[in-house]
């Protein structure tokens, strides 16, 4: 499947650097493609990974290191020169534009129709016409009409993100069977995927970033599952428990108080069901995009679940309205901070905000009783106050701070965290740690979602696992070390249940 | 953790602080004008002609107020004009028919109905304010064409309190003011002290943080444009009594310089950022601008390519001033 050695390869990337102001992204990312190869590009949640792929697509431009393909080096500025010069991604989310039918969208991008509709029909779609609204099409369909314009002109590299995501089990066996195919033909393909029972069936290598640099270049063989989970924990591999942790987690008592059953909503979160308890810290661990979006959404009564149910206290609910979660206890702390905050306001109005909501509560604020509550928060919170005019003057871990804050003046009953502290500081987030544990010694129930693994032995009693829209696994915090949760995360540990 | 404040450079600093005093620019250039216009005119700057000013600015900066207040959210209300208008034609052909206080309640009416209709097609229709507003505007002027055929023989009134209310001066002061301070100390209090005035903010700011901390927009849109509505009739009622000739494009000249008032007052038209206050004051400098052009004795297309190439360099300086992103 390989080139014999001593042909250069075809893409070659070495000491790829980038920084985004004081945050560096990559420190030394590297990857070698072969012609009719197949490459695993694999990384934890914040390794590089993402800014990696962007930087060969040319959506950004790198701070240092070399790109070469077929031996010449290669300084693509925008998606379309990086096109040119053969490399051709198809990202997660389709690049079709809705409002025009799939004949027009062929045109915008120079597709030839005839290769177009010979792979359509390969990839197993019937009964497509290129007169059909992109806009009515369904998702997976439209993923293998992007993969299917990929490959229609013939690219020397093709890069596929996630491909297999949101598509049925068929579509999924008939994509990895074409992109073999296509391989074995002389395509070379960089495949990035979570689900390692695909990559062990497809892919010849495997490249494998940490923190920013690439820490391995394997051949896919027998057990190199547990080969490249250890490089994408690196030094945090065997550490277990985190240090000064102080959880000790008690069985839950009595009947929980958030229960929920099969739950399913959008097209990711197929069944989810758990129970939380009072007292209790429930950890969510899944690798993106497996729905866990969705089960805080639904929680939250931002989006309506299709399926299942949702009981607190034993009472069946239905949230058409998050002010209708909000009455039952249910607080949200989603997981972009520009979706929660008023950014051009204080932060006392921040706070204050859900005290004001209601419509019986439009009349005059009780001045005092709002500004002993912002303080009681502001206080627990440790919310530095200098640049309190405007929360868009305050950092990062502050404006957070702001957002939990907020249901803290309201009184927590039970708190959604959404990835509270992705991208803050390491103090703001042992801060965080203690807060919810004392909320919880409080009587408060937490779920919460964490893309850092380290953190769920440092802040939750239990942890479930998600994986493509279910609960895979349930862990104890004792035995949640970061690489029992990473194999759990990528559905390792219960592998015969996935489909394919 | 440091701030940003101990270490930004002296231009972000002056930034920031007339962002958090935005009066302060406006004020200035207020007394500038005024003083432009006494190096002009020596002696002009008196008591009568500060009463005259005020007197005008009032319906203006009245009208601005259902600006500034659908502007907070992000919106606008086009239709006030029309609606000041609708509430003086049929109050003042109702006089006679039902007498004084029936009237203006009867007037009142058909401004707040507009105002619900906004406030509906705003909120579940997410017709965008621009349009929704606009749209009842022409509809609201439409029905009030019907409706002076109907009334042509009845002859129109302005009631003698209105006069009084929108021409009469006590001591020196113009009688307007008896209506306006209360309004203006109301409304003033109400965007920072009240819940309803802090959800305006909020909705403009951010609808998904309101949404997700539990606001009903749609309760908040309903509301804001009725209120919007009845400020707009309430303003026209008193500027009828100032006219005194009921049309049917009476408040419709004021319509742009109410919107203009708000901007220059420092109200967002994006929402989340502004106050009255500065509308007040926005209202008072488009009042002396007018006076100042006048005198100017140019041609009248000379003063309106003047005023408005002033209302644009105004609000872009005043962006720059007080806006840091």
């Amino acid at each position: 499947m390989t080139e014999p050695t001593g042909a250069s390869p075809l893409l070659d990337a070495r000491g790829v650097k980038k920084h985004f102001g004081a945050v560096i992204a990559l420190r030394d990312a590297s990857l070698t493609l072969k012609k009719g190869e197949i490459v695993a590009l694999m990384g934890a949640n914040g390794a590089g990974k993402s800014t990696f792929v962007k930087i060969l697509t040319g959506a950004l431009r790198p701070d240092g290191g070399t790109i070469r393909i077929r031996g010449r080096e290669t300084k693509a500025r925008t998606p379309a020169e990086a096109q040119r010069a053969g490399l051709m991604p198809v990202y997660q989310e389709p690049s079709l534009i809705p409002d025009l039918d799939v004949a027009a969208n062929l045109r915008l991008c120079n597709t030839p129709v005839e290769p177009f509709r010979h792979w359509v029909d390969q990839l197993g779609i019937k009964g497509l016409r290129l007169d059909d609204m992109i806009g009515q099409l369904p998702l997976a369909t439209l993923r293998i009409l992007d993969l299917a314009r990929a490959l229609a002109i013939e690219p020397e590299v093709l890069m596929l993100d996630e491909m297999t995501a949101a598509l049925p089990t068929d579509l999924v066996e008939r994509v990895l069977q074409v992109v073999r195919a296509q391989a074995d033909a002389g395509q070379s393909v960089i495949y990035i995927s979570h689900r390692f029972t695909e990559i062990s069936e497809l892919c010849d290598r495997a490249t494998v970033l940490r923190d920013g640099a690439t820490v391995g270049d394997l051949p896919i063989e027998e057990g190199v599952e547990e080969r490249i989970v250890e490089l994408m924990l690196g030094a945090a591999l065997g550490a277990g428990r985190g240090a000064g942790t102080d959880v000790t987690s008690v069985a839950p008592e009595g009947p929980p108080r958030v229960k929920v059953r099969n739950l399913a909503a959008g097209t990711k979160l197929s069944d989810v069901s758990l129970d939380l308890h009072r007292g209790e810290v429930l950890g969510v661990v899944a690798l993106e995009g497996q729905g866990q979006d969705e089960l805080f959404e639904a929680l939250a009564g931002v989006r309506r679940p299709s399926s299942g149910s949702i009981e607190i206290d034993g009472k069946a609910m239905s949230f058409h309205h998050p002010d209708d979660a909000i009455a039952a206890g249910l607080t949200f702390v989603p997981g972009d901070r520009g979706d929660a905050l008023l950014m051009q306001r204080s932060v006392r109005e921040n706070i204050a905000l859900p005290l004001v909501a209601r419509i019986g509560k439009w009349g005059a604020i009780p001045m005092k009783d709002e500004a002993r509550r912002v303080t009681d928060a502001i206080e627990r919170l440790q919310i530095d106050t200098r640049a309190q005019g405007e929360v868009q003057r305050l950092s990062g871990g502050n404006q957070q701070k702001v957002t939990i804050g907020r249901w803290i003046a309201t009184g927590v009953e039970t708190l959604l965290l959404f990835d509270p502290t992705r991208g803050i500081d390491v103090r703001t987030k042992r801060q965080i740690y203690e807060l919810v544990r004392k909320l919880a010694s409080e009587g408060a129930s937490v779920l919460f979602y964490t893309s850092e693994l380290g953190e769920v032995p440092m802040a939750c009693d239990r942890a479930v696992v998600i994986f493509n829209g279910r609960v895979v696994d349930v862990i104890e915090a004792a035995d949640a070390d970061e690489p029992t949760l990473l194999r759990a995360a990528y559905g390792l540990s219960a592998e015969e249940e996935l489909p394919a | 953790m440091t701030t940003e404040r101990e270490t930004a450079p002296m231009g972000t600093r002056i930034a920031r602080f007339l962002g958090d005093y935005p009066l302060i620019p406006l004020i200035v250039l207020l007394f500038a004008l005024i003083g432009v216009l006494e190096f002009m005119r020596p002696g002009i700057f008196n008591e009568r002609w500060i009463g005259n000013t005020v007197k005008f600015a009032i319906p203006l900066a009245m009208l601005a107020a259902c600006q500034t207040l659908t502007m907070l959210t992000g919106g606008i209300d086009l239709s006030a004009a029309v609606a000041a208008t609708i509430s003086a034609f049929v109050m003042a052909t109702q006089v006679q028919l039902v007498g004084v206080p029936m009237a203006i309640v009867i007037g009142l009416l058909p401004a707040i109905a507009i105002g619900l209709v906004n406030g509906f097609g705003v909120a579940f229709c997410r017709v965008h304010p621009l349009i929704m507003t606009l749209g009842t505007g022409l509809i609201g002027t439409g029905c009030l064409q019907v409706y002076q055929r109907f009334v042509i023989a009845t002859g129109s009134v302005i009631p003698d309190s209105l006069s009084w209310l929108g021409t009469g001066r006590t001591w020196g002061f113009p009688n307007a003011l008896v209506l306006f301070v209360p309004f203006a100390i109301l409304l003033i209090w109400g965007q920072r002290r009240t819940g309803f005035g802090r959800l305006l903010y909020a909705l403009g700011s951010n609808e998904t943080a309101a949404r997700i901390s539990g606001v009903r927009g749609w309760q908040v849109y309903l509301a804001l444009y009725a209120l919007s509505g009845l400020i707009a009739g309430v303003s026209g009622l008193l500027y009828v009594g100032l006219i005194k000739a009921p049309s049917l494009s009476l408040v419709n000249p004021l319509l742009l310089p109410s919107v203009a008032a708000a901007v220059i007052g420092g109200t967002s038209i994006f929402g989340g950022r502004g106050g009255y206050s500065g509308t007040i004051v926005g209202a008072l400098i488009l009042t002396v601008l007018g006076t100042l052009l006048t005198l100017l004795q140019m041609p009248e297309g000379a003063r309106r390519i003047l005023f408005g190439l002033i209302i644009l360099a105004v609000t872009t300086i005043y962006i720059r001033l007080t806006d840091q992103r």
